[in-house]
């Protein structure tokens, strides 16, 4: 869990990093989407590299939502009679949201493959953007409930990420101490706050219109 | 004061149990929890009626007996054991509700009172260490650092008391075999054993069916005797350590 969670914040890290790139244009994204197919050659084929990480995300998932039946059931079945009054006085929301927020996230990033990488739907104007991923999100972001639902997994993602981040170095057994636990709460709000909030620019600035084809 | 309380009644394991309302008057703000249940019992004993079953033993807060849910609080609204809890945290006319410790390893046993046998044998399956018996050895031969024997110290004020498991979600005693862990891993005395330890609690905890621990933090909120969550942390590295080397 702890280490499938933190190959994901590599993941985020890098996809947010890329997503800025169109703050530089249509040329450079594009570039960028090109530059990810072609990385490696020719000691990888062409889209090798992005077939390296794919395999390792799709490994990564399993695992992860693996570790997470595996945790829910043993919890269904430690507790069977639920208490009639039970309140939290230790625990953020986003530690008890991490099951029902893994799962938006999980319909989110089906969405968001079909959107732009299997299918490439358009909702505005039915083009798929052909080999121009910068058209298809200026397309994208300018339908307003389209950034309504990213802007919402990215509450989801921010929340998850709160909480993962912590979590997954006290499962790895990094916050022995108390100053040290305190740091990994920090890097929590850090990693939220900085992937959720760099992915929710690029629709907000597409949809005001500062971002444009 | 007066008060209204919501207990669990079950009459035994195989009972079904709920919730029954009782009233009780003239409560003093200097009883403690328990003595204002004792109140309550002599009350129900006066008409007959079958007394409510809850555990205690010291009521001075050492021996862990003492359990109950108490409006969503394990150990009730204060920072230690519901035996220390006073009536002066409760206010006249307020609703009680008091339950038994949930989790499937702590069966009812009648009423409030839970079976937590399963903390023994977690803790005879490696809380302890292996000592010649004998005269007491010199105080000083084995050297502690005294930050190692500070830690140890404190983790273990731990009671065993379980509201560690009656306050996770996810209904898991890591906060108890992380205290124990801590506390033994820490000292000299508990090297030799330290990596089978580890091993050997952790299985017994899944084995009786504890949950998993997803770091959310209510336990140490709950556990009277402030054990922090780094105690966690410790038993996840120190079990890393000994499955890496092959324990
Ligand atoms: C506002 C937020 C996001 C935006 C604007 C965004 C945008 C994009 C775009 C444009 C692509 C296609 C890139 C290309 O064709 O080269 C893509 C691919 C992808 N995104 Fe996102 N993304 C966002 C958030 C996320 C999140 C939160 C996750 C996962 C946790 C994610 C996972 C993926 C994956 C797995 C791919 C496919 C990579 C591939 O195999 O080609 N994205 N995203
Ligand atoms: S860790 Fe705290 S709450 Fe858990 S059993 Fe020990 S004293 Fe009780
Ligand atoms: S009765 Fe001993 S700790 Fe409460």
């Amino acid at each position: 869990m702890a280490v499938s969670g933190l190959l994901f914040i590599g993941f985020v890290l890098g996809h947010m990093y890329g997503n800025l790139k169109a703050f530089a244009g249509e040329e450079s994204f594009n570039e960028y989407a090109h530059h990810l197919r072609v990385l490696g050659e020719p000691m990888l084929p062409y889209s090798g590299f992005l077939w390296i990480m794919r395999v390792g995300l799709i490994l990564a998932l399993i695992a992860h939502v693996a570790s997470a039946v595996i945790l829910a059931r043993r919890a269904a079945k430690a507790r069977p009679v639920k208490y009639a009054v039970k309140k939290n006085n230790g625990s953020s929301i986003s530690s008890r949201t991490m099951r029902w927020g893994g799962v938006t996230l999980l319909v989110f990033i089906v969405w968001h493959l079909l959107n732009f990488t299997i299918v490439k739907i358009n909702p505005s104007n039915g083009d798929t953007g052909g080999d121009n991923p910068y058209h298809l999100v200026v397309d994208t972001f300018d339908t307003w409930w389209m950034t309504v639902i990213y802007l919402l997994a990215m509450v989801a993602l921010g929340l998850h990420l709160h909480h993962g981040t912590f979590s997954s170095l006290q499962t790895l057994g990094l916050t022995g101490s108390a100053v040290s636990r305190a740091r990994a709460r920090a890097a929590g709000w850090v990693v939220a706050i900085v992937v959720a909030g760099g992915f929710s620019l690029v629709p907000l600035f597409v949809l005001v219109g500062i971002i444009e084809k | 004061m007066n008060l209204t309380l919501k207990i669990w009644r079950q009459a035994g394991p195989n009972d079904k149990g709920g919730l029954h309302t009782y009233q009780v008057a003239d409560i003093s703000a200097d009883m403690s929890f328990l003595e204002m249940l004792d109140v309550l019992n002599e009350q129900l004993n006066e008409k007959g009626e079958e007394p409510v079953a809850f555990d205690s033993d010291c009521r001075e807060g050492i021996c862990g007996m003492c359990s109950l849910m108490i409006n969503g609080e394990a150990h009730g609204p204060e920072v230690t054991t519901t035996c220390q809890l006073h009536m002066r945290s409760f206010k006249d006319g307020d609703t009680i509700t008091i339950e038994p410790w949930r989790a499937e390893p702590f069966p009812v046993v009648k009423d409030l009172i839970v079976d937590r046998s399963a903390f023994d044998r977690i803790i005879q399956s490696g809380g302890f260490i292996s000592a010649n018996t004998g005269s007491a050895p010199e105080a000083n031969s084995v050297p502690a650092p005294r930050d190692k024997a500070m830690r140890a110290f404190n983790v273990a004020t731990c009671i065993g008391c379980g509201a560690c498991v009656a306050a996770c979600p996810n209904g898991s005693a890591s906060l108890f075999v992380g205290a124990k862990i801590t506390h033994l891993g820490e000292l000299p005395q508990g090297q030799p054993e330290r990596w089978s330890r580890v091993v050997d609690m952790v299985g017994q905890h899944d084995h009786e069916g504890f949950g998993g621990c997803t770091n959310i933090g209510e336990c140490a909120a709950a556990c009277p005797k402030e054990i922090p969550l780094d105690v966690i942390s410790q038993l996840n590295k120190d079990l890393r350590t000994a499955l890496k080397n092959g324990h």
